[in-house]
């Protein structure tokens, strides 16, 4: 499998503190992957950094079949190369309808000039509606977004991403604060997106984690303990140690 | 399938017809064309509020949408001001020139006469010389593309500078009021060549309408400010109303999130920011030809923190609401600060309202603030009941731009 994002030997200081450590990490093209580790392991910083939101002290970050690095490129620039993101935190655009946020989202041209001459086509409005059924907000489309409920307010946000049609999405633990029910719909979007392009989930729930069936890495003091298939790494001594047997 | 642009957006049609409207209405109960009942200096007035409408709309645009704090739009207005100024005073001044040696048995020379009006300008900065910024000052086309050009091009320069090295919030507010006051210091000077703190005066005559009474021009800056204003009414409609108007919402509740959509966020509110100034220069270029003066007092940075409370009291993140603050406030600002308002005698102490009128503001302003945040367009909501976003009293995004959730509810 050809390799999409290639993160090697990355490490990053914040005030003398080591978030970051020497950390290695490669996913190809359609691959679904998982993200584990204790609070503070450096689970969110890595997707600051892969976003660049944060720059790292050293290593490489290396992008796509052109091999970029994404080290020299500003946020909007990533993200306009193909990699989405969702936040820890919902973050929508709360004082806009779903529909505007989606259209927001929708992969498009982005500069200034062609967003205020873009008029609405069909075509557009039809991806919004798919879109919406998707995530199952349909009859929420002209409802602000601030208006949802919390569960919902993730799946739009996982719409938006699935908008701007990424080649990696990385998501940080979507299923915080859903019902169970809502966590079967999040994993069976997180699967459904994976066969297309490439997937990073930062969970905690174990139940959530076996039901996405993927490789698992293991994140600690801002390096990779382990990696491997779920069962793999959680036989896995250390991991045993650090993480579950807590 | 689509739905026109008024469809879209049904305010704009009121808010036009409202203008058209007041605008005959004073048209024919003016001294000038109809039958005096509204003097000159009143017209004028309403001619000078109509302009403080359309740079509060500006900046409704830059604040109210897209969360930038700009407390420099009054900079704008004022550049605006000196820059079509120049022209009037040059003009003006060279037609007394001409007309003081008409009698002499030989005609002047150019260079006689241009020495006339520097003389006459510059006397009472102690200059006879033009300084070179007024090269243009003779030609109403030139002088009327830099109403555009000098704004436009500090509000750039400016912006990018701010915007590329991400100061936002409360450290950009500072920045544009620094702006604002290096650029009235600078203006202050006297050899800043634009005559220090006597500024340019003589505004209201226009050069090559001698004959053309006040009554009758006071009308057209009325006609040409109300347009205008229509124009910049539209104008921002088109903007906000579109899938930019989304963008810069995002970006005022939540610029980290747009930049993790791909929205290159720094372009957007540089593009903002320099719009604005451009039509806050506009408005000036209309205001200070029915003022007859400006001066350096005028890009003082209060005006612009005035101009902030306006928007705030009318409601920000509306279009009409930055219209009917700017309107509301400024003319009772005249009211009071005017003289008209009845002092009001306490016994042990007199409330004049020129001094007090201030303290009055201040006190509505937090009133606003803390109780009404939707301010007075917030009044139209009533008609309307939707949802309020359900966000338990927190603001709708991280920024410090960002709404909060009282204002939104509609
Ligand atoms: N901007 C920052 N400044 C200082 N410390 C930070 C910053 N961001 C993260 N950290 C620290 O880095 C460590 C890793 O954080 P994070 O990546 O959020 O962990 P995780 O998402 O795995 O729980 C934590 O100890 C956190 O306190
Ligand atoms: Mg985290």
């Amino acid at each position: 499998m050809s390799t999409l994002l290639e993160v090697s030997g990355i490490s990053v200081t914040f005030d003398g503190f080591r978030a970051i450590n020497n950390l290695s990490f490669n996913i190809g093209n359609a691959e679904l992957r998982a993200i584990i580790g204790p609070n503070g392991a450096g689970k969110t910083t890595f997707m600051d950094i892969v976003t660049g939101k944060t720059r790292p002290d050293e290593g490489r970050v290396i992008w796509g079949e052109k091999n970029i690095s994404l080290l020299k490129m500003s946020e909007s620039q990533i993200a306009r190369a193909g990699v989405g993101r969702k936040f820890q935190r919902p973050t929508v655009f709360e004082d806009q309808s779903v529909f505007d946020n989606l259209l927001m989202a929708l992969k498009k041209e982005r500069g200034p000039f062609d967003v205020l001459l873009y008029r609405r086509s069909a075509q557009d409005r039809d991806k919004v509606h798919a879109l919406a059924d998707e995530i199952g907000l349909s009859a929420e489309l002209p409802r602000k977004a601030g208006e949802l409920a919390h569960g919902q307010k993730q799946w739009l946000e996982i719409g938006m991403l699935l908008a701007q049609e990424p080649r990696l999405l990385l998501v940080d633990e979507p299923a915080a604060g859903m019902s169970p029910a809502e966590r079967e719909h999040t994993t069976n979007l997180l699967k459904e997106a994976a066969k297309t392009r490439a997937v990073v989930v930062v969970e905690h729930d174990m139940e959530f984690v076996r039901r996405l069936d993927c490789k698992v890495t293991v994140f600690h003091e801002g390096s990779v303990l382990a990696e491997g298939s779920l069962d793999h790494v959680t036989a896995n001594q250390e991991v045993i140690d650090v993480y579950l047997g807590r | 399938m689509e739905r026109s642009f008024f469809a879209r957006n049904p305010s704009t049609l009121i808010f036009i017809t409202i203008l058209a409207v007041f605008t005959l209405g004073v048209t024919l109960l003016s001294e000038g064309l109809g039958v005096d009942v509204i003097s000159t200096s009143m017209v004028k007035t309403l001619g000078k509020t109509l302009c403080l409408c359309l740079i509060a709309i500006a900046m409704d645009l830059v604040w109210g949408y897209c969360g930038i704090l700009s407390l420099g739009h009054f900079a704008f207005f004022g550049l605006g001001g000196y820059m079509i100024g120049m022209w009037l005073m040059y003009e003006r001044t060279k037609a007394i020139v001409v007309s003081a040696t008409a009698g002499a048995p030989l005609p002047p020379t150019p260079q006689e006469i241009r020495d006339g009006i520097g003389t006459q300008i510059f006397g009472v900065v102690g200059g006879a010389e033009i300084p070179p910024i007024w090269y243009f000052a003779d030609s109403l086309f030139a002088q009327l593309a830099l109403v555009v050009l000098i704004p436009g091009l500090l509000a750039l320069v400016f912006g990018w500078l701010a915007f590329r090295s991400r100061v936002t919030g409360v450290y950009l507010s500072i920045l544009t009021q620094a702006m604002t006051l290096a650029l009235s210091l600078y203006l202050f000077q006297n050899d800043s060549g634009l005559r220090g703190n006597n500024g340019l005066s003589g505004l209201q005559n226009l050069p090559g309408a001698e004959n053309v009474p006040q009554s009758l021009i006071s009308i057209y800056f009325l006609w040409a400010s109300a347009a205008a204003l229509a124009l910049g009414y539209l104008l921002a409609a088109w903007i906000v109303g579109g899938k930019f108007g989304s963008v810069i919402r995002g970006i005022r509740d939540d610029e980290a999130r747009v930049r993790f959509l791909g929205y290159h966020v720094e372009g957007y509110k540089l593009f903002v920011f320099t719009v604005t100034a451009i039509i806050a220069a506009i408005a000036g270029a209309l205001y200070y030809p029915q003022a007859g003066i400006i001066n350096p007092a005028e890009i003082a940075p209060i005006a612009s923190i005035y101009l902030a409370v306006w928007v705030a009291i009318g409601g920000r993140g509306r279009l009409y609401g930055a219209v009917i603050g700017a309107a509301f406030v400024s003319l009772v600002s005249t009211w009071f600060t005017g003289g008209q308002a009845p002092d009001i005698p306490l016994g042990f102490y007199t409330v004049k309202w020129v001094d007090w009128w201030l303290v009055l503001l201040g006190l509505s302003f937090v009133a606003v603030t803390l109780f009404a945040p939707k301010g007075i367009g917030g009044l139209f909501d009533m008609l309307s009941g939707r949802l309020a976003p359900q966000r338990h009293g927190a603001d709708l995004g991280p920024d410090q731009g960002s709404f909060r959730e009282k204002e939104a509810e509609q």
